[in-house]
């Protein structure tokens, strides 16, 4: 007993000495530790000007389609003696060749482009992660099935399917992101399976396996959540490659009917007169190149904002 | 030391107990082969051995995380292995294990205190947020951690604190069995008696049952009633910690207990040490006969041909050995 109560005694000092030691130890790092993940991606913001730069263009880019109504044109009020009029005061990039304001037609075409970009990007994670998590999960020949699958899915041309079906169904926002998002889950799979794999072996899914917990439980609430930063570079990448993929299918006639805009559209209807006015090919370009550019940068930016490990 | 009653039913009984992991297509890795031992209510058994004896596999073999291979572990005479359903996770909850490592065993993406409270959500043992907050913290200030820690996340604590969330995690869903799987070895040496007090503090108050897994020897000896000795798979020797330190019989323990240095100078001076010669044979091809043959002093010829069986030699008191009569 006496033993006892001096071991205790023994341990109070020595845990008092720690928490003092742990007290002075965390005033330093509390600058650190104590504001999570907005913080972290404040400090990885101010690191990176490339990235603070890419973030404006985005908002930029995001705010502008957003507030399109707001402009005094309509998008698709023609004039044809204004036809293919330079930019200027009146029309910011100037007119297109049947008179309609290049500016608010751009940003239309931004909601067009930027709201299929997101949506099949939210379908080929979803998919993606769900597919991948089981795969990896299970294991054995459940996810050799799956990944076989998976290589089959991704070695379908993909493009070229997307045109058939395309020309099979009317072609409107719905069918464009369903099927850019069909075509896309493979890479998302492929990451998170290989993810799920060693995540599951790691000792606090043990731990949680031990605890009781339940498949479901394990995946949802372990591995999941250890797999975000992940899932947001291959959303990034996803988004910027969904966006590029609706502009080659606009490009081509694919995509959304006349006479409703879409960066890529603009960019076919600019071809006949990339000669004589280079600006109306050189405006859905640039936000093309910029958008795509800035979710790829952005991505690699919330990956190390993401991983609180990371930051010292 | 170890007053039993006949009748009394022990919390966890192991026998024959064994588990082989297939390496490549024709070998197997014995990793424990033929195990048994016992632990009563309210005692410490504590299991010691070389690393890769099969000391942690043991553990999570007894616990249901690792499938076995033959043998069986009855936890209060039901077999653990065989559990399905409602009935496992009943096993689950009152079968707990603090791992080795408090690195890798939290999840970096939890607070802690969705750490602890997680056993509580899984078995449905809280009915709302504030009554899970209260008994998250009461667990916290019973590990020596405080309240607010509740809010952090596990790369804030320093190796001793994330273990003591370990711990805390697994007293939330009160527990009646513990493996305390190595909790010790990762953490240095002032740290390590504050962990083994508190553990034997909340056995006190628990009345829990641990089996503990160390390499440790001096550290077992303070928490344990009885020891078991593992070498390569299997237990050369098991008695009560008393005895083991005393009056060591297997020439394997002997040797283990040579290593132990005396904190005082003179005795320290006289200290014979048995040094072993060479290294643990692989667990894929373990000599023929003793598995210690190859390493032992005494070793003859019937050593190295026929296997010793666990005999008894005293009362409560088992070795393997020839030698040993």
């Amino acid at each position: 007993m006496s033993l006892d109560t001096k071991n205790l005694l023994l341990e109070e000092t020595e845990k008092e000495d720690a928490f003092e030691a742990a007290g002075r130890e965390e005033k330093a790092q509390e600058t650190f530790y104590e504001r999570g993940i907005w913080y972290n991606l404040l400090i990885s913001l101010k690191e990176n000007r490339l990235a603070v730069v890419c973030l404006v263009i985005l908002c930029i880019v995001v705010a502008a389609s957003l507030m399109a109504p707001l402009s005094p044109h309509d998008p698709d009020a023609m004039n044809l003696r204004n036809k293919l009029e330079a930019p200027g005061k009146e029309h910011f990039f100037g007119t297109d060749d049947l008179g309609r304001d290049y500016f608010t037609r751009a940003l239309y075409g931004g909601r067009v482009s930027l709201a299929v970009g997101t949506f099949s990007m939210l379908i080929s994670l979803v998919v993606g992660t769900l597919f991948g998590t089981v795969s990896g999960y299970i294991g054995g020949t459940v996810d050799n099935l799956m990944m076989r699958a998976v290589d089959i899915f991704m070695s379908v041309p993909s493009f070229l399917l997307i045109i058939i079906i395309n020309s099979f169904l009317s072609p409107s926002m719905l069918t464009m992101v369903v099927i850019i998002g069909i075509f896309s889950w493979m890479g998302v799979a492929r990451i998170v399976r290989a993810e799920t794999m060693s995540l599951k072996e790691r000792e606090f899914v043990l731990a949680a396996k031990n605890m009781g917990a339940g498949n479901f439980e394990i995946i949802f609430r372990h591995i999941i959540p250890n797999m975000v930063p992940s899932i947001i570079v291959a959303a990034s990448i996803s988004i910027a490659r969904a966006i590029l993929t609706e502009s080659s299918l606009s490009f081509l006639g694919f995509g959304v009917k006349l006479p409703m805009s879409s960066w890529g559209s603009m960019l076919q209807n600019a071809q006949s007169h990339i000669m004589d006015v280079p600006t109306l090919a050189l405006f859905p370009g640039a936000f093309i190149l910029l958008t795509v550019l800035s979710f790829n940068v952005l991505g690699d930016v919330l990956r190390n904002a993401l991983e609180p490990k990371m930051v010292k | 030391m170890c007053r039993r009653e006949i009748n009394e039913e022990p919390v966890l009984k192991v026998s024959h107990l064994k588990k082989y992991f297939p390496m490549g297509k024709k070998q197997v890795l014995k990793a424990v082969d033929d195990v048994s031992f016992e632990i009563y209510r309210g005692k410490t058994l504590g299991l010691v051995g070389e690393s890769g004896c099969g000391k942690t596999t043991c553990g999570r073999t007894c616990t249901g995380l690792y499938s076995r291979t033959a043998g069986e572990v009855l936890f209060k005479g039901r077999d653990v292995h065989a559990m399905k359903g409602q009935e496992r996770k009943e096993f689950t909850k009152n079968v707990q294990t603090i791992f080795q490592d408090p690195y890798a065993s939290l999840d970096p993406r939890m607070k802690v205190g969705d750490i602890v409270a997680e056993g509580l959500r899984i078995h449905h043992m809280v009915s709302g947020k504030q009554e899970e907050r209260e008994i998250v913290q009461e667990l916290l200030n019973q590990v020596g951690l405080q309240a607010e820690h509740a809010s952090r996340y596990i790369h804030e604590f320093s190796g001793g604190q994330r273990q003591r969330v370990g711990i805390a995690r697994a007293l939330a869903i009160k527990p009646e069995f513990l493996v305390c799987d190595e909790p010790i070895s990762a953490l240095d040496v002032s740290i390590q008696a504050q962990i083994v007090n508190l553990l034997q503090k909340m056995q006190e108050k628990m009345g829990l049952t641990y089996l503990f897994v160390a390499h440790d020897l001096s550290m077992v000896r303070h928490i344990s009633d009885q020891v078991a000795v593992m070498y390569l798979g299997k237990i050369v020797e098991l008695t009560s910690s008393e005895e083991l330190y005393t009056h060591p019989a297997h020439p394997y323990t002997q040797a283990l207990l040579s290593a132990i240095p005396i904190p005082d100078p003179d005795v320290e001076e006289k200290r014979e040490r048995i040094v072993l010669q060479g290294d643990v044979p692989s667990p894929i091809a373990p000599p023929p006969g003793c598995r210690f043959c190859s390493r032992c002093r005494f070793a003859d010829e019937k050593c190295r041909t026929e296997e010793p069986q666990m005999k008894k030699i005293g009362e409560g008191h088992y070795a393997a050995c020839h030698r040993v009569v």
